[in-house]
């Protein structure tokens, strides 16, 4: 006695989702543009270079104020950035035809912002050799540096991108951008700020990690509330 | 149906009705309200006034079911100059769900078949609007929209759009162009819609539009 046995296998679904999908367009994008990346890494480390010039010749100034001058130099490069993720998405209305498929509003800006976090956590940890060189600020902490230069740039990414979309159809981007941007992310540049100095300096009071649980609650504000009004600001 | 730029009206107290399955020609001098029209209709823009819906589904209050499927070909290209043809082509496929071996057979479509790994800033105004309608393809719009389909191409480029036309009718795609290209799209086109100054002025068969073409062009 036999029987008929039919093994049935459906096809897998390779077609990736709508995060997924706009997440390999912005990373294939900033693929291409890697060039852009170097020279706002120059531009940072040139910030990082003239901060030093106007503390002057003290090296202890110097390494007590580096982190301050490490996420200046960021956020000031961030601008660049950021502005120019937009407008690769405006010059030939890009974003407008992914809209029409219709694409995912809200897989397109976390898609983005996560691109623009990447970028910045990269620039980020590519100008901390200069501070150490300019500055004297060498650590031992580097891993913790860097998540703290990462938690930084989610605090700047995710605002950043959504003003970065408000602000890409405007004549006067690159002065709205900073004039929008700034003000917000003050809490989170403060605790990024704080957070990199307990990290280089040291931290004797235990401080660090109630900084840090600061800058992630900032980010985790930003992250959802930024991806909640992404679809209206680039409807209007 | 209404529309306003400022202080001008684009499109003011028109209405119309597109039978599905047809293609319609849009007429009429710059400025009369055609691209305005399209993308009300591909749900770019909102009218000011009035409502417009396409196979049941509202352009305002149903946007997305629109989009699903409507497909426009625009002024702008919609695409990406530091991506190469197929990297184009695969973003819009996998923004689509749809599988990427569907790439190589619409570039082929159009012509580009042999550019594909090109960046597109390489790319000729003729060739981004081939890929353009490779774009539009992908998209297996049952409603296509076309703005200025010949601009930009030359005179083999002008029969690749007639093909276009006739393979998304052949798939039973509505197909509503906007054209200055008045005898040639005549000959395609079931019927033609005239506008002037937002308004509507002529409304029949594309045939019969040629014989005041002139007299609305001038």
């Amino acid at each position: 006695m036999s029987a008929d046995v039919k093994v049935l296998v459906a096809p897998r679904d390779t077609t990736p989702n709508a995060l997924t999908a706009a997440l390999r367009k912005e990373l294939l994008l900033q693929w291409r543009t890697r060039g852009q990346l170097m020279a706002v890494f120059v531009f940072g480390a040139a910030a990082l270079l003239l901060f030093s010039f106007a503390i002057g010749p003290s090296a202890v100034a110097l390494r007590t104020f580096s982190a301050g001058f490490l996420w200046l130099g960021l956020l000031l490069s961030s601008t660049l950035t950021l502005a120019e993720s937009f407008h690769i998405e405006t010059e030939h209305n890009a974003l407008e035809g992914l809209l029409l498929l219709p694409a995912d509003a809200r897989a397109l800006y976390y898609a983005k912002a996560i691109a623009n976090w990447l970028q910045l956590t990269l620039l980020g940890a590519a100008l901390v050799p200069i501070m150490v060189v300019l500055y004297d600020a060498g650590t031992s902490r580097l891993p913790l540096l860097l998540a703290v230069i990462a938690l930084g740039a989610a605090g700047l990414s995710a605002p950043g991108t959504l003003y970065a979309a408000m602000t890409a159809r405007l004549q006067a981007k690159q002065t709205l951008l900073p004039l929008l941007l700034f003000p917000l992310i003050v809490p989170a540049l403060l605790a990024a700020v704080k957070a990199t100095s307990l990290v280089i300096l040291g931290d004797p009071m235990g401080e660090l990690r109630s900084w840090l649980g600061l800058l992630a609650a900032f980010d985790l504000i930003y992250w959802s509330l930024c991806g909640l009004l992404y679809g209206r600001v680039i409807d209007s | 149906m209404a529309r306003r730029y400022g202080p001008r009206w684009a499109l003011s107290g028109l209405t119309l009705d597109l039978p599905a399955a047809t293609a319609v020609m849009l007429a009429g001098k710059n400025g009369a309200g055609k691209s305005t029209l399209l993308r009300i209709l591909a749900t770019a823009i909102k009218p000011d006034r009035g409502t417009a819906s396409i196979d049941g589904f509202d352009v305002v209050r149903d946007r997305e079911d629109v989009r699903k499927i409507t497909a426009l070909l625009a002024h702008q290209t919609y695409l990406y100059e530091s991506l190469t043809a197929r990297e184009n082509l695969a973003v819009v496929a996998d923004h689509l769900r749809r599988p990427r071996t569907r790439v190589g057979p619409a570039l082929e479509q159009v012509g580009l078949a042999s550019r594909a790994d090109d960046p597109v800033a390489e790319f000729s105004a003729g060739m981004r609007k081939r890929l353009s309608f490779a774009r539009l393809l992908l998209q297996e719009p049952r409603l296509a929209l076309l703005d200025e389909p010949y601009g930009a191409l030359d005179p083999p480029g002008f029969d690749l759009v007639d093909e276009v036309i006739a393979s998304l009718r052949r798939g039973g795609a509505t197909v509503v162009m906007a054209t200055h290209h008045w005898e040639r799209a005549a000959h395609i086109c079931d019927s033609a819609v005239v506008l002037d100054e937002g308004r509507l002025i002529w409304q029949g068969a594309a045939a019969d539009s040629l014989a005041h073409e002139p007299r609305w062009a001038s």
